[in-house]
């Protein structure tokens, strides 16, 4: 097997590994965490202007 | 608001994005978007035009993103949510139309990425056959579309950080190539004077070069997608999206003038080979020209795909959220920081898409979903300005002229509906009925789960009128 022989089959596991290891985090952040806070996210900025730290 | 409140448990009570990022990175993420529509696609403006034909496209399509830029920087920079446009319809217009603005913006972008990364996996192929080597392109699909699903997934900062140094890296190379084809010496390389010829097919092969002229930009409003990320939305948002433009009228313009410059308007219009600026780099007969513009097209490709993975998943996430679709989807990584569940949920759709549907079909149904978001702008700033004219609310930018970018934007989408009709009027039909479709389930199906009192999120005075 040549060098780009063994690029391809090297893409392919890595990206299987790239896909399982995003899975299994997903998977596990789902189980450790309340679901009530995952979703907690809430839209709207209260900053707008990033002055609010200078007290405008 | 706090950032992030701490419970009982030691978990924090509430999450939101990281808000990290600069208008560097709101540059690199609308620059990184489109950048690759110079490299390639606006060449077939060229078939159906000729050489100025496609100029003519490239100005007058730069006219209307002109004006989508200016209307973007404005509502954006007030209504600064993660969504984008899609959040701007749900405080100016309603529900229906969000949630249409919302799948336009989730397609245009799932689509865009799965052609950017089989363009990416052919450009592999293309380089390993010049070598002297045959490969499939699959796995080099797959692989970059698995390594940028990781980056969005781990972090928006670093995502757009490298979107910003292979964006740079990528425009840089298209100036390399116009100093190399040296336009101080006429005759030397460019021979502008015996390839330039009158419109082969008239007027109307300009109109119809229009479809093809939005190649040139598409992708500059996903800047909007970072809304909720950006430390200081009301500066940074207007000042990375109009540079961002600026940056892309300059790029347009070169590649045109090189392209036009090298190769006959016959080659370019019908260019089987991907990438017209990169064959326009081997017309030079330079080595390092041929290699740099090969570097430049890849990068442009990955960075395009990037921002795509990047808007398409918080333009999902905002739907989520508010429950136009199953709110799990609106989920934010504890850690990451990202959301996390839309970008591997979409990730499966893209790649689908890239390695089983025809390129053309891909890119068109992105268009056309673009299409129908800049129609909808208009419409949107006229109800902003009128609900909520200036002085009332604090806005980062207030786009000059009003109302008449918004009369150019409305004008010139019908006129590129009518060049899409032209050559794509099939798809155009079945398109607005998948969106018809989709509209009668949000309305009579989806719409009972929506909070309708959670929808207005601005901290804004009651609008004029009501």
């Amino acid at each position: 097997m040549d060098f780009w022989g063994i690029a391809e089959w090297a893409a392919w596991i890595v990206s299987a590994l790239l896909f399982l290891w995003m899975l299994v985090d997903a998977y596990r952040v789902g189980r450790e965490y309340d679901e009530s806070m995952l979703l907690s996210s809430r839209e709207g900025v209260d900053d707008l202007f990033g002055d609010a730290g200078r007290g405008k | 608001m706090s950032e992030q409140a701490i419970g009982q448990q030691g978990q924090p009570r509430s999450i939101n994005l990281l808000k990290v990022l600069g208008p560097v990175h709101v540059w690199a993420l609308g620059v990184g978007i489109v950048l690759v529509g110079e490299f390639m696609g606006w060449n077939y403006a060229v078939g159906k035009g000729g050489a100025f034909g496609a100029l003519i496209a490239c100005w007058v399509i730069g006219l209307l993103y002109t004006c989508v830029a200016m209307i973007d920087s404005e509502i954006t920079s007030t209504v600064a949510a993660a969504g984008g446009q899609y959040a701007q319809a749900k405080h100016t217009t309603g529900p229906l139309m969000a949630f249409n603005v919302g799948l336009y913006l989730v397609l245009a972008y799932t689509m865009l990425e799965a052609g950017d990364v089989l363009v990416a996996g052919q450009l592999i192929q293309i380089g390993a056959a010049e070598l002297g080597h045959s490969v499939a392109f699959e796995p080099f699909t797959v692989l970059i579309l698995a390594l940028l699903a990781w980056l969005n997934y781990r972090g928006v900062f670093m995502t757009l950080t490298v979107n910003f140094i292979i964006t740079a890296a990528a425009f840089l190379s298209i100036l390399v190539l116009f100093i190399g084809v040296e336009p101080w010496n006429p005759g030397a390389m460019l021979l502008h004077e015996g390839l330039l010829t009158d419109l082969p097919y008239g007027w109307l092969g300009v109109l119809a070069a229009f479809h093809f002229g939005i190649w040139y930009y598409l992708g500059i409003e996903g800047t909007c997608q970072a809304a909720e990320e950006v430390r200081s939305p009301g500066r940074s948002l207007p000042l990375g999206t109009m540079t961002g433009m600026i940056t892309l009228l300059i790029a347009a313009a070169l590649t045109w003038y090189i392209c036009v410059g090298l190769l006959p308007w016959e080659y370019l219009g019908w260019d089987l080979t991907l990438a017209p600026l990169y064959d326009a780099s081997k017309m030079t007969g330079s080595a390092a020209l041929h290699v740099v513009l090969f570097v430049g097209t890849l990068f442009s490709a990955i960075a395009s795909a990037n921002g795509c993975i990047n808007d398409a998943a918080r333009a999902w996430f905002s739907m989520g959220r508010d429950r136009y679709l199953p709110v799990w989807f609106g989920a934010v990584h504890p850690r990451y920081r990202t959301p996390f569940r839309s970008i591997l949920f979409l990730i499966p759709i893209a790649t689908a898409f890239a390695l089983k549907a025809p390129l053309s079909q891909v890119i068109t149904f992105s268009i056309l979903s673009g299409l129908l978001g800049y129609t909808f702008m208009p419409i949107n700033v006229f109800k902003f300005r009128n609900k909520w004219p200036i002085g009332t609310i604090r806005r980062g930018y207030e786009h000059p002229f009003h109302p008449l970018p918004a009369i150019t934007l409305m004008v010139l989408c019908i006129a590129t509906y009518v060049a899409v009709y032209l050559g794509y009027g099939r798809q155009l039909l079945a398109m607005m009925a998948f969106y018809i479709v989709a509209s009668l389930w949000f309305a009579f199906h989806r719409y009972k789960f929506v909070r309708r009192g959670d929808q207005f999120t601005m901290p804004w005075p009651k609008p004029l009128g009501y």
